[in-house]
């Protein structure tokens, strides 16, 4: 006799094995539900494979020698993206260089020197500095360096972007410092070495490896940013190279602008730049996540 | 030859402590500077919106429904609705199918997929917005036009949320590409979240006779709530500030949306348009001002977010 | 040396025991096979790591049966499989049979889900639901299924807390979160919680181990109360704790290749005083394990 285990409690009938059997509707909703879950899944690689997808088509489709080293027509439409790959690669650079060194110092106060409840303050400040919306970052830097002197410069540029980075690089180096054993500092500690340069030759160059996945990643952001860079950087028709006092182009700039243009000339080598931006981007990050794919320690 | 003839290095070493004692100043200093940005961040915007907030007040500006450059009037008012509602879509939109992705990763994909599929959706977080935003205009905006929009507009039309005519751009455009770009926030917390919940919790659940889907509803997730919650608050702020994809795919109209279709502004998007042809000053303090209160409401979700998420598990994973 | 224990009945005649409110608990006669666990060659495999071999084992209703041996030797793997928890580890397989009063719980018929109403089990570590009140963690095996009225989830509450001996320390605070117990409540709420579904067979991994003295002593006098209902197996690591509250002891120890195997089984006042095997008799008298 086929008993459900949903009969009342008062019931002298008990259930045996063979017939035992779940409630029809728990093992539909259980099936139903885990199989929703696998549904989701396949939503989210959806747009994630046609961005990557329609980007690279009519990006390879523009990418051509005149989109990697003309800057864009003087009068009418044309050229190409050589202006915004330079600038890209100076005030990324640029940044990088300011970036760093502050991230990785800040940091080894944070894992070295600071006691728990600073260190957790400033780990706290960092991530919410990370939040700050960088359309703000860009207001910010507009505020101190562009208005001052009433010109729009690369210089301006690159610092906006070296904010954004800056939490990156000194969150990620923290989190790699931590792993370094405490018996490599004492060590180099009872030989006498003083306290600064074991820190700097020894505690960071073991995790340099680390430190330097995490200062790629801020670089891969920074080289995608464009929000910053319109009051600071502005952008640029010109090929600049080298002069920080003056606007300079960028390849977000350069996507953005053109993006919007009502000529298909433009739009195209909007879809090149993307390709390019978007093959850096990638490039970078997969090399570095995946490395340490699996392995997260947090 | 005879041993202990050096002489001994002088103990005292003043001038290496120096040197230590500059490095810890200045690695101090460095990471104060930190929380010494932020402060400038808030005061330098506050500073130079002032002017606004002084002609209008501060009610006044939050309240106000025109913004006229020509005679001079300022309200933050259709900026901030636009902001609230395309994030809040953009939340309605992810939310659940970031939850049920995170369950997936979390609970029930098998080991070998878990990771690189956890991977793959990283990677969807680190493409440049201005790049999504591309493919929003030439891509998405199209496709939503003829497909969704057409068939809600279609059916739904009397409706006034769901009046047309719909052009793939606008309020709808942005929260579905606002969504596509929270999705791996909220999915990379709530994955971490749902994977701290300690095993005695599944197993008490599992050994009362519970299928496995309720095992994850009854034991998993009111143990992972307000971690979730977290990581939902945390897409949600990261919606607020999302400046280029929107900006590329709202229609950029200053005005309050009456319909789901309507092309609107956000307070990002008002700022990347207009900042750099203000020619007013009271225009670009305003335009600072607006700036001011996004900051202010992405930074209360911040730390509320991550307070929610540091109670399930202790800390907050650190690639958000 | 042997250990000297009290006298232990076995298999007494067991009572009708009423819930509250009339609802009546599982009657068993005397002699009925209700309950019965009869294990036949079972070997359990975590991948190709063979953890138990060649099991053979009788586990009588109506009694306390205590599983001893040293740490690692597979007790904890023995009982998961018998209610089938054992499988959710990824790659982990059983061989051989293990039956409930005859049928076999790895038959391809059977629902491991609603397995585990008819064999509960309690762990070490007390695991209410932290965000559930006393109430709601007494009847969350309950509410898994069809909708109950009011008053008779009440029933159920009182009467699985009357048996797991709580009642009287938290029928004022039922609406109260569970976590605001002691261990050794929160302990006697996961048993009242476990006995709320009516099971059979109730599995026990070291249910005490993680408690103080007082409250250790209380779950055993609890134990003795409850063995007249269900069939009780217990794993503890506690020889003491097995030689007062059980009716059969069953002793097990690893091999070379430590994978666990049955040494010997027995009444626990014999096993204690005169065992059969020279394993066993060292691991009772401390001389090794």
């Amino acid at each position: 006799m086929a008993v459900t285990l949903d009969q009342p409690l008062a019931s002298s009938a008990l259930p045996r094995l063979l017939t035992l059997r779940t409630d029809r509707r728990r093992t539909l909703l259980d099936r139903f539900m885990r199989g929703l879950t696998v549904a989701a899944m396949v939503v989210c690689i959806i747009p994630l494979v046609a961005v990557i997808a329609y980007v690279t088509i009519n990006g390879l489709a523009a990418i051509n020698l005149d989109l990697l080293t003309k800057p864009p027509k003087a009068l009418g439409v044309g050229g190409g993206a050589a202006a915004a790959i330079l600038g890209s690669l100076q005030m990324v650079s640029l940044a990088t260089v300011m970036a760093v060194p502050a991230g990785i110092l800040s940091s080894v106060y944070v894992s070295e020197f600071a006691g728990t409840r600073k260190a957790a303050g400033i780990r706290f400040a960092a991530d919410v500095l990370a939040g700050v919306p960088s359309i703000l970052v860009g207001i910010f830097t507009f505020t101190i360096l562009v208005l001052p002197f009433q010109q729009y410069n690369a210089f301006a540029g690159s610092v906006a972007l070296a904010i954004i980075m800056w939490p990156i690089v000194l969150r990620t180096t923290e989190e790699i410092l931590a792993l370094v054993p405490g018996t490599l500092r004492e060590a180099s500690l009872a030989l006498g070495v003083q306290r600064w340069r074991t820190v700097l030759s020894i505690v960071v160059r073991t995790g340099f490896t680390g430190i330097l996945t995490g200062v790629m990643l801020a670089v891969a952001r920074a080289a995608g940013e464009t929000a910053p860079l319109l009051f600071t950087a502005l952008g640029s028709r010109l090929i600049n190279v080298g002069d920080w006092q003056r606007p300079m182009d960028a390849l977000p700039l350069f996507i953005y602008q053109n993006a919007r243009q009502p000529y298909p000339v433009l739009n195209a080598q909007a879809w090149g730049a993307a390709f390019l931006l978007m093959l850096f981007v990638l490039v970078v990050n997969i090399a570095v996540r995946g490395r340490s794919m699996g392995r997260r320690t947090y | 030859m005879t041993i202990g003839t050096r002489a001994r290095p002088s103990l005292t070493r003043r001038g290496s402590r120096l040197a230590d004692r500059g490095f810890v100043v200045l690695t101090a200093g460095l990471a104060a500077g930190i929380v010494g940005l932020l402060v400038a961040i808030a005061v330098m915007l506050t500073l130079t919106s002032r002017e606004t907030w002084q002609t209008f007040g501060v009610l006044g500006f939050l309240t106000g429904t025109t913004w006229d450059v020509v005679n001079g009037v300022y309200g933050a008012l259709p900026f901030i609705v636009g902001t609230i509602e395309t994030s809040l879509l953009a939340l309605v939109i992810a939310a659940p199918i970031a939850i049920l992705t995170a369950i997936y990763l979390a609970e029930l994909a098998p080991g070998r997929l878990a990771v690189p599929l956890t991977f793959t959706i990283e990677i969807l977080a680190a493409i440049p917005s201005v790049v999504i935003g591309l493919w929003g205009i030439f891509v998405l905006s199209p496709f939503l036009r003829s497909t969704v929009e057409a068939f809600l507009v279609q059916t739904f039309g009397f409706i006034p949320l769901f009046s047309g005519p719909a052009y793939g751009i606008g309020l709808f455009a942005a929260g579905v590409i606002l969504a596509i770009m929270i999705l791996p926030t909220i999915i990379t917390i709530s994955r971490e979240v749902i994977i701290a919940v300690p095993n005695a919790q599944r197993e008490g659940m599992l050994a009362l006779g519970a299928t496995r889907w309720e095992v994850i509803t009854r034991a998993v997730l009111p143990y992972a709530r307000s971690g979730i919650m977290g990581a939902i608050i945390l897409g949600l702020g990261r919606a607020l500030g999302e400046t280029m994809a929107v900006t590329m795919v709202i229609g950029n109209k200053d005005a309050i949306p009456d319909s789901l279709f309507s092309q609107t502004q956000t307070i990002a998007s008002k700022i990347a348009t207009t900042f750099n042809e203000a020619s007013v000053g009271i225009q670009t303090s305003s335009l600072i001002a607006l700036g001011l209160v996004l900051l202010g409401i992405t930074l209360t979700l911040n730390v509320i977010a991550r307070l929610l998420v540091r109670r399930v598990t202790g800390g907050v994973p650190r690639r958000v | 040396m042997a250990v000297e224990v009290g006298p232990r009945d076995s298999g007494s005649s067991p009572s009708e025991t009423p819930l509250a409110d009339g609802a009546a608990g599982s009657p068993v006669s005397e002699g009925s096979a209700t309950g019965r666990l009869s294990i036949e060659h079972m070997s359990a495999y975590y991948g190709a790591f063979c953890a138990i071999r060649d099991l053979n084992l009788e586990i009588v209703p109506q009694a306390v049966t205590a599983i001893i041996g040293p740490s690692g030797c597979g007790k904890s793997t023995f009982i998961r499989t018998i209610n089938r928890m054992h499988e959710l580890v990824p790659n982990a397989r059983v061989e051989g049979s293990v039956r409930l009063d005859g049928e076999d719980v790895y038959g391809p018929e059977v629902d491991p889900v609603s397995l585990r109403r008819v064999i509960g089990m309690v762990f070490q570590r007390p695991n209410p639901f932290p965000t559930m009140s006393i109430y709601d963690n007494v009847v969350a095996g309950i509410r898994l299924g069809a909708r109950r009225p009011r008053a008779e989830l009440d029933a159920i509450v009182e009467g699985s807390l009357r048996r797991a001996a709580l009642w009287e320390e938290v029928k004022d605070k039922l609406r109260q979160n569970a976590t605001a117990l002691s261990g050794g409540q929160q302990q006697r709420l996961c048993i009242a919680r476990a006995l709320a579904v009516e099971p059979e067979v109730l599995l026990m991994d070291e249910p005490a181990s993680a408690l103080d003295p007082i409250a250790t002593l209380r779950i055993e006098e609890l134990l003795g109360e409850l063995r007249r209902l269900y069939t009780i197996v217990i794993v503890t690591h506690n020889m003491q704790q097995a030689a007062r509250i059980s009716d059969v002891t069953a002793f097990f120890t690893m091999d070379e290749g430590r994978a666990g195997y049955l040494v010997e089984v027995g009444p626990t006042r014999q096993m204690f005083t005169s065992p059969t095997e020279q394993l066993t008799e060292d691991y009772i008298t401390g001389r090794f394990g």
